[in-house]
């Protein structure tokens, strides 16, 4: 198992927010994370890189382990744990720098500093987002003359930069137009043969498009946790049936 | 651990803030102590001459404070109302075009130095409201004050602006819908609503005035005199400190440490004048969210 | 709270019925409020207008007095020979050494406050005592000054203790800027750095002080606008008027143009009071110049960054 969750309990100060959540992910698999607004899908995404821990007065029970190792551990160094998460956000959003200093950024703060392994990582970042041949000629023009849809993919491209290992998707195309949401989702196919994916979405066709599994959250609860097919065809609780048939939220 | 060497540097610099603030209470406090062992506190305020210069020394503040005082109701008088009127201008009535012009325009009077406020009122409008009041004086609380009134009215109207956009959209829509007038919405309904954001600005034009100097020390005169009278020299609490300071006082002589002793009296009371705004600020904020 | 609530609605109510019985003389109000437009409009440019026709008479009377004399002389007692040429180099090395002294303490206190600082008692007690020390009259700082650096640590009469007073003077302004500029940094930048691994100051200072830095710099410039203004502090630390050479250390005696012009103003013969208009245009060139960089900056900062 690549990620395991075990009896995860989150809490904003005196609101549990997470109820006792278990789950497993394998190595290069795609998972997606749907549910109704609020129901915790995006807390519990921002765990795994420990992004939580930047609010003040959360607080976590139950354990998280990536290639088995508890990342909440007291030695962990949070900076690195970071670095083999690659996140992308909900909306699009570069730094207000270059497109190229936006994709070498991550490596720099991480202490890479030769030249020569900057461009090349940033080429086959770029690459690897199906970006280079769109901005391969512009590199040193500032990130906001990008389309929203470049944007994202981008700060994919910025993520994957880092050579992390996961890579967490929160909404990554709901900021964006059709077309542009296709090409993302185009992106995560190909991309799941050297990453394991986490997606949140609140699109259902996007989750059934891209993932293999697919979690059902709701009201902090993992509802149901299945074969992506599985689980949109043939539902083992009611309020999934309910949810995905969108006879509420 | 170099992140936390950073935070420490961080906070460090962010302390010297409170040490400022120790560190004038500190300087204030000492050398009042000492003046006050020369001077009983009982005089300082309620004698009625203040002559720590002459021979024959007397140590009232009270004539530094009402002139202070006069000068700093005459730029209240001047600043608060037609603030005030700018500013239900600027909210209610002005183009959003003209407005944005007028309203960086009118920062343009805070940021003229005081010292050249001081030559305008000693040179240009005391002569001409002597064309008007012959009986004014060279020095006088009039002119300042009212050059003073024209040096604060940015801080007024902007205060005062930011008090009307504090009041709910529903008050105004509900007189506009009853076919009030811009006036009468303004005056009945929101000036009422705004009172404590308005006060706010009075408070802090007032805590303002007390402590302006150069205008003041250059067109008010040098002679301290318990007086409401805004046609005759007087002087200001904050003139005096000046006076002293450019002269030759011996330092820790008796004189010297009046200055202490009047900016102590500065300080304490600027010092409440703008924690009571804080604290009304918070109310009216706390009432309209 | 209900209470202020109800009553004051039951004011709204009171005003809008009395607007109510006065329906018929609706033609009055009409008139009255557009009266009152005009009135608004001429209240706000009364205080420019004011400014305009002073400036007006300042250069009739000083246009002429300014050529290179003026700019190059020392110091005289005879006013036709006085020149402003140890005041404005005394305002420059004010200027220079103030913002060197006050920029980084004032950017560092600010961003610990914004970005470090955790809503606590202690943080509260900050906010509000920076608050106070913006209210506290310039002159007390002169105080300050005058018997901190000037006599306990010694630092005289000379430009140093007029500079370190003066930063103090100018800290909360710059603190309070310097937060209103990271502020206008999103969230989703200091994010997007974490999430890449990097460590908090590295996200502070390579994401979120270069897109605040223009902001910065407005509130530094016209918060140095104002230290170039200021009179009243340097005259009590006992900086002078009459200083018949250029400082070259900063532990020289010096002058500044506020005080060359509250000198001149003080005297009673008509040529040193031109003179000091004179020298008023051109402090007033330098802080109107100041202003006038620090508004196209926020102009250009706020065109060029939309998030």
């Amino acid at each position: 198992m690549k990620i395991e969750a075990k009896n995860v309990k989150f809490f904003y100060g005196q609101d549990q927010v997470l109820k006792d959540i278990s789950m497993s992910i394998k190595k290069n698999t795609v998972t997606a994370l749907i549910g109704p607004s609020g129901c915790g899908k995006s807390t519990f995404l921002r765990l795994f890189n420990r992004m939580n821990d930047l609010i003040e007065g959360a607080r976590l029970e139950g354990e998280i382990l990536i290639d088995g190792v508890d990342i909440y551990n007291k030695n962990i160094n949070v900076n690195e744990l970071r670095k083999t998460i690659g996140m992308v956000f909900q909306k699009p959003n570069p730094f207000p720098k270059t497109i190229y200093e936006n994709v070498a950024y991550g490596l720099k703060v991480n202490g890479v500093s030769d030249k020569n392994i900057i461009e090349e990582s940033v080429e086959q970042s770029l690459k690897q987002a199906a970006l280079w041949e769109e901005v391969k000629d512009k590199l040193k023009k500032s990130a906001f003359a990008l389309s929203g849809g470049q944007q994202q993919r981008l700060c994919i491209a910025r993520a994957l930069a880092v050579k992390p290992s996961i890579l967490l998707m929160d909404e990554p195309a709901s900021a964006l137009d059709p077309i542009s949401s296709i090409k993302i989702e185009e992106l995560i196919y190909q991309l799941k043969s050297s990453y394991t994916i986490l997606i949140v979405t609140h699109n259902m066709q996007q989750a059934s498009r891209t993932s293999d599994k697919t979690a059902f959250f709701y009201m902090g609860e993992l509802v149901e946790f299945d074969d992506t097919r599985t689980l949109f065809t043939n539902p083992k609780k009611e309020r999934t049936q309910n949810y995905i048939t969108g006879r509420f939220g | 651990m170099k992140e936390k060497i950073i935070e420490k540097l961080l906070l460090f610099c962010a302390l010297l803030t409170i040490f400022t603030t120790l560190g004038i209470i500190a300087v204030l406090l000492i050398q009042s102590f000492n003046f006050f062992k020369e001077v009983s506190f009982f005089d300082f305020v309620t004698d009625t001459e203040w002559t720590p210069l002459f021979s024959n020394k007397r140590y009232g503040i009270l004539p530094l404070l009402s002139g202070t005082l006069l000068t700093t109701l005459i730029a209240v008088l001047v600043a608060v109302p037609i603030g005030l009127i700018i500013a239900i201008y600027l909210s209610e009535y002005a183009p959003k075009k003209v407005r944005s012009i007028l309203k960086p325009s009118l920062e343009i009077l805070a940021a003229v130095p005081t010292v050249v406020y001081g030559y305008f009122a000693l040179v240009y409008v005391t002569p001409f409201l002597q064309s008007i009041f012959p009986s004014l004086s060279g020095f006088n609380s009039l002119s300042p004050g009212l050059m003073m009134g024209i040096m604060i009215l940015p801080l007024v109207s902007s205060l005062s602006e930011d008090a009307l956009y504090a009041v709910p959209k529903f008050l105004k829509e509900g007189s506009f819908a009853l076919g009030a007038t811009r006036f009468q919405t303004a005056w009945k309904v929101m000036v009422p609503a705004a009172f404590s954001g308005i006060a706010v600005s009075v408070i802090l034009a007032i805590s303002r005035a007390i402590g302006e100097t150069m205008i003041v020390a250059i067109a008010a005169g040098q002679q301290p005199r318990l007086t409401f009278n805004p046609f005759v020299p007087v002087e200001t609490a904050t003139t005096y400190i000046v006076q002293v300071s450019s002269g030759d006082v011996p330092h820790d002589s008796i004189e010297y440490r009046t200055i202490f002793a009047v900016g102590m009296s500065l300080f304490v009371i600027t010092l409440i004048l703008n924690n009571i705004s804080f604290w009304l600020k918070r109310k009216y904020q706390a009432t309209y969210s | 709270m209900i209470n202020e609530k109800s009553q004051k609605s039951i004011r709204r109510q009171k005003a809008l019925s009395e607007r109510l019985q006065k329906i018929s003389k609706s033609k009055f109000y009409l008139i009255q409020d557009e009266v009152f437009k005009y009135f608004g409009l001429f209240c706000t440019i009364l205080g420019i207008a004011v400014l305009i026709v002073f400036l007006f008479n300042l250069f009739v009377t000083a246009g002429s007095r300014i050529d290179w004399g003026f700019l190059t002389n020392l110091p005289s007692r005879r006013a036709a020979k006085a020149g402003i040429y140890t005041a404005w180099v005394g305002t420059l090395w004010i200027l220079v050494l103030t913002t060197i002294i006050a920029l980084p303490i004032g950017i560092a206190a600010g961003v610990y406050l914004e970005e470090y600082n955790k809503k606590n008692r202690f943080s509260s007690l900050l906010e509000v005592n920076i608050a106070n020390l913006a209210g506290v009259p310039s002159i007390v700082y002169g105080l300050l000054g005058l018997e901190l650096f000037a006599r306990f640590i010694g630092t005289g009469e000379s430009l140093l203790t007029g500079a370190l007073t003066l930063a103090l003077l100018i800290l909360p302004v710059i603190i309070v800027s310097t937060r209103e500029a990271l502020k206008t940094v999103p969230y989703t930048i200091r994010e997007a750095s974490y999430a890449l691994g990097a460590t908090k100051w590295q996200t502070i200072w390579n994401q979120v002080l270069p897109a605040s830095l223009s902001g910065i710099f407005t509130g530094m410039i016209l918060a140095l606008s104002r230290a170039v203004g200021e009179t009243a502090p340097l005259i009590v630390i006992g900086a002078l008027a009459f200083v018949p050479f250029v400082p070259t250390s900063v532990f020289d005696s010096f002058t500044v143009l506020p005080i060359q012009i509250f000198n001149w103003v003080s005297r009673p013969q008509k040529e040193f009071s031109v003179n000091a208009a004179a020298a008023i245009i051109v402090l007033l060139s330098i802080t109107f110049m100041m202003n006038g960089i620090a508004v196209y900056l926020r102009h250009r900062w706020q065109k060029k960054i939309k998030w």
